[in-house]
């Protein structure tokens, strides 16, 4: 079974900042530094994923269907960097939109992954 | 020597609003999302369990491909990207409608899920509402229309 406090703390901490980003629209602001810190610290939380979920691999357990887990392992990795690019070339409310939009991703990707690991059916 | 007619330098008709700035940012990274998580899901199902259910699983590739081509064309610019847009969300709405109603009165004819199975109601129904957000926001971007 992935680690489950690492699941749970990756989706809450991804949670928080869409809720941050998305204050920060109604606000009117583009994008702020102390947000961009946000991601980033999500960004961390899902490398530490990552790597938990490849020691578990290399140590032999396995999900229910490794194609659909490695994607979502990837695709989890990717969407905050490919998102924050696309929202900063543009500063504007709408940039803060799209890193929310990004934010929101990681807990259903991290949902998701959650699930195939342990068993449901993808 | 030709003395260049002012006028063409002053007539430029407003430039019109790009479908990629301002909300259509919003809207763009949205759309890269469905985008990315059909084409995984589509080349999941056929490349593991295609024989399972071919009929949903090419209908997955179909949308997947309408994803991408809607993604592309609103996050590039000039009207011709602009109908290719129009082209994609309209075949994107028609999708949703005619797989939502096909899934919900026939479900035998679709086993395994698609994104537009039962009007998108496995993603939140987002897969319905997008086509029509992205159309009315081709309305306001339309060439030629003021900005």
């Amino acid at each position: 079974m992935l680690v489950t406090g690492v699941a749970i703390a990756v989706a809450l901490a991804a949670l928080a900042v869409a809720g941050w980003a998305f204050a920060q629209v109604v606000r009117n602001k583009p994008p702020s530094g102390p947000l961009l810190t946000g991601l980033a610290v999500v960004e961390v939380l899902l490398v530490v994923q990552t790597v938990i979920a490849i020691v578990l691999l290399i140590g032999g357990d396995r999900p229910q269907s490794m194609a659909t887990f490695i994607g979502y392992l990837i695709g989890v990795l990717v969407v905050l960097p490919v998102g924050t690019l696309w929202a900063l070339a543009e500063r504007s409310r709408s940039s803060t939109a799209v890193l929310g939009v990004a934010c929101v991703t990681v807990p259903v990707l991290v949902l998701r992954m959650y699930e195939v690991w342990g068993g449901a059916s993808a | 020597m030709r003395v260049p007619d002012p006028d063409r330098f002053a007539d430029a008709r407003p430039e019109p609003r790009a479908t990629a700035s301002g909300p259509g940012r919003v809207l763009v990274a949205v759309y890269a999302i469905f985008a990315l998580g059909a084409t995984a899901r589509a080349g999941v199902q056929i490349a593991t369990r295609f024989d399972d259910a071919p009929l949903a699983y090419l209908l997955s590739a179909f949308a997947a491909v309408v994803y991408v081509l809607a993604t592309v064309a609103l996050a590039g610019s000039g009207s011709i990207w602009w109908r290719v847009a129009l082209g994609a969300c309209s075949v994107e709405l028609v999708g949703v409608l005619t797989v939502g109603l096909l899934s919900v009165f026939d479900p035998a004819a679709f086993p395994d899920a698609t994104v537009w199975s039962a009007f998108g109601r496995g993603y939140l129904f987002v897969p319905l509402v997008l086509p029509v957000i992205g159309l009315a926001w081709l309305r306001r971007t339309a060439p030629g229309r003021r900005p």
